[in-house]
């Protein structure tokens, strides 16, 4: 099993750093505006990511990680705007700004639980963009014009198009994210934070410092979805308060929720779920207007909505889980009803 | 371009047809979106969001091509108007806007809506160069052809509405002290520095300058703080709900200046009517629409037109919303453009023409008000006119005031 999965892994990597080289064979096919739109999926991967390590596989809710984003994506901002630095050497300065962010915010957070944090959460969301237009901070964010910044311009004389290289440079930063969250999960940290999430109070009677790792937890956390919108800065070339608004937020927690709770994989898939429906919720509300007859308008939300529920229904563990669970069932099916019952057992093991 | 040239490979196979498609070819002349059959206009608007009240503006554009394309389409082709969803977030304004020129490969863009989703597109366009014509907005950054060759603006911008009543203020008023309330966003800080600008030497005369947030409850306080300044001119910078209420509550505390109101806030139905008429006598505004809900227009011949227009193609609307005016006529003012485009349906021509139109008149401006453009200026409409409230309806005075400060 494991070996499998490795050899699908590669390929998908492989995969994904060779096909951008076919555009100048199919340009049709690999355009510029499609290797853009791919980047933008690695970066919502990437701060889907960011809220699972949090929600996913420490247990702490979070509905206002749109507010790290944003921090992310200012801090590039600022840094290109007004200090001149390279698109690169923003990444690590998102990042740090982030943690610190989260970290602190994680620290009065510890004191509340569920669905308290979830609201204290969304308020920050919700105040983050009234605070980037503040009248004192108004010389460094640029208020509510924003600010307009330079694309990553193609290095060493490459022979790439702007959104060739910018693919690339999201899809390093992706996979050195993954990599290392991959592996901090299967050590005895990420092991201690699942701990928590299962059971906060043996977690602190095996004695994990429960305080500490949730509030590092939050920080990282931050610091993912920060990296995420650091790289949006460059891809969208335009920061402004109006791009961080609480639907941004909403969206993560959906591409969480849709992707599976608790899979690196997962946030992977949730991360394209969210920008594909988002940007053909509105095709598929005309289509349902023009061609189906419907007499009424269908908003792109409420498109969303209805796939969100469809989708809730039958597959409740997300995509990810519910492709798992139909492998399984398959295979067993195959092998006869004694495997049967020990795939309905692995398949707990997969749900928790 | 590509099924040019292969209708062009088979027009040279048909060796009998040779010089007539010659002849047919040098004619015409395309660049991307643009056929002997279709043109392909894209657009952006909120049609969800904080902003999706200006959602109107993009369904009556829609219905405005459909009702083109009804009369046989320009020159013979018919209107192709691709409209999508930003919810006025610049972000994804950008993802659309790429999505309209390098997948849908439109011909120009028209009337994309917002002064942030519009920044965040205005270099993208300008390095693809493709027309960004009569974009929706009240800022004055866009109509810079040495900069910008591509993007061109519609409506007057508020900074030079600001400076017009500055100006109106310093001339007629005695010892003016002004107090300013003012919308604490980019559209309100367009005003006020147009406003500062306008008054030059004399900006002490501002005595007092209070602002609210768009989700504040009331302004009652900061019109009391208004009065108590002790000031006799009232520049009011807000929405329609603000101004209404500001002035409402002007009147309850007995506070009786010279009243100045943004254009943004001069509709009869959703300010000067819930603010009390007896309230608003003498206020007075900047227009360039004709406001659908003010009687003085109930027998123009152009309202009438539009009247009939909105019963066929757009029913169920509000008829009282000025949006649709400025919908039907910014659409109009893109007709008119693509016609004088004829055969030559380049970006470069396009842009062109849009920079060489010459007192063309629109309905729905003011009477008297044409649009001029050329290739230094940029600013479509440019001239507005002073209106008294009088009774229940505006009256205008004085002449038409252009705007070349900019």
């Amino acid at each position: 099993m494991a070996a499998s999965s490795k050899k699908w892994l590669w390929g998908l990597l492989a995969a994904a750093f060779l096909v951008p080289l076919l555009r100048p064979v199919l340009p049709d096919i690999v355009s510029d505006y499609r290797l853009f739109l791919v980047s933008t999926m690695m970066i919502a991967a990437i701060a889907v990511l960011g809220l699972n390590l949090l929600t996913g596989f420490n247990g702490q809710i979070s509905l206002g990680h749109g507010a790290f984003y944003a921090v992310g994506a200012y801090t590039a901002a600022v840094l290109m705007d007004q200090a001149n630095w390279p698109y690169w050497a923003t990444i690590p300065a998102a990042a740090i700004v982030c943690f610190i962010v989260g970290y602190l915010f994680g620290l009065p957070a510890l004191k509340l639980e569920g669905h308290y944090l979830a609201l204290a959460t969304f308020a920050l969301a919700l105040a983050v963009p009234q605070i980037l237009k503040y009248k004192w901070l108004e010389g460094l964010t640029g208020g509510v014009q924003g600010i307009v910044l330079n694309k990553p311009e193609v290095p060493f004389g490459l022979p790439m198009s702007e959104d060739q290289w910018l693919y690339y440079y999201v899809l390093i930063v992706m996979v050195l994210l993954y990599w290392g969250a991959a592996n901090m999960l299967n050590s005895r940290s990420g092991r201690a934070m699942k701990a928590i999430r299962d059971y906060a109070i043996a977690a602190d009677t095996m004695g994990i410092d429960t305080a500490l790792y949730k509030t590092v937890t939050f920080g990282i956390s931050a610091a993912y979805t920060g990296i995420a919108g650091a790289l949006s800065a460059s891809a969208i070339a335009f920061v402004a308060p109006d791009s961080f608004n609480i639907f941004l937020s909403i969206k993560f927690l959906i591409g969480l929720v849709v992707g599976g709770i608790g899979s690196l994989a997962g946030s992977v898939v949730g991360g394209i779920f969210y920008v594909l429906v988002d940007n053909s919720a509105q095709a598929l509300s005309t289509f349902a207007k023009n061609d189906l007859g419907l007499q009424f308008d269908l908003s792109a939300y409420t498109v969303f909505g209805i796939l969100l529920i469809v989708l809730m229904y039958l597959m409740p563990m997300g995509i990810v889980g519910g492709v798992y669970y139909l492998v399984q069932s398959m295979r067993s099916s195959m092998r006869g009803p004694q495997a049967q019952q020990q795939a309905a057992t692995q398949k707990q093991h997969a749900t928790r | 371009m590509k099924t040019n040239r292969r209708t062009f490979v088979g027009g040279l196979a048909a060796t009998t047809m040779l010089s007539g498609s010659r002849v047919a070819f040098a004619q015409k002349k395309y660049d991307d979106g643009a056929t002997d059959k279709e043109i392909k206009i894209g657009h952006t608007n909120p049609y969800s969001g904080p902003a999706s009240s200006y959602g109107v503006i993009g369904k009556c554009e829609e219905a405005y091509w459909k009702s083109v394309n009804d009369r046989g389409g320009i020159n013979g082709r018919m209107i192709k108007f691709i409209t999508l969803d930003d919810g006025y977030n610049p972000a994804k304004t950008v993802e659309c806007v790429r999505q309209l020129v390098e997948q849908d490969k439109v011909l120009c863009t028209c009337n994309t809506l917002g002064t942030p989703t519009n920044t965040a597109i205005h270099k993208y366009m300008n390095q693809k160069k493709v027309p960004m014509l009569f974009v929706a907005t009240g800022a004055s950054k866009w109509g810079k052809p040495k900069e910008f060759p591509w993007t061109m603006g519609y409506q007057p911008d508020y900074h030079t509405e600001a400076v017009i009543y500055a100006k109106h203020i310093l001339a007629n008023v005695k010892d003016p002290k002004i107090g300013v309330l003012m919308q604490n966003d980019d559209y309100g800080k367009d005003y006020w520095e147009g406003f500062k600008e306008g008054l030059g030497k004399e900006a002490d005369r501002v005595v007092k300058h209070v602002t609210y947030e768009v989700t504040d409850p009331t302004v009652d306080s900061q019109t009391i703080q208004l009065k108590d300044s002790g000031a006799n001119v009232f520049f009011n910078i807000s929405i329609p709900k603000f101004a209404a209420q500001s002035m409402r509550k002007a009147a309850e505390i007995g506070w009786r200046p010279a009243q100045y109101l943004n254009n943004v806030a001069g509709q009869v139905t959703t300010t000067m009517k819930p603010a009390g008429f007896e309230n608003v006598q003498g206020v007075i505004t900047a227009a360039w629409l004709k406001d659908p809900t003010d009687k003085q227009w109930d027998d123009d011949a152009e309202m009438k037109a539009w009247r009939d227009w909105m019963a066929k193609y757009m029913p169920s609307a509000n008829l009282g919303d000025v949006n649709f005016v400025y919908a039907y006529s910014v659409s109009y003012l893109m007709e008119q453009t693509l016609k004088k485009c004829g055969d030559n349906l380049t970006r470069e021509n396009l842009m062109r023409q849009a920079a060489n139109h010459q007192k063309l008149r629109v309905p729905g401006l003011l009477p008297g008000i044409t649009v001029s453009t050329s290739p230094t200026d940029f600013y479509p409409v440019q001239a507005v006119q002073l209106q008294r409230f009088k009774g229940e309806s505006w009256e205008l005075f004085g002449d038409l005031m252009h705007a070349e400060s900019t």
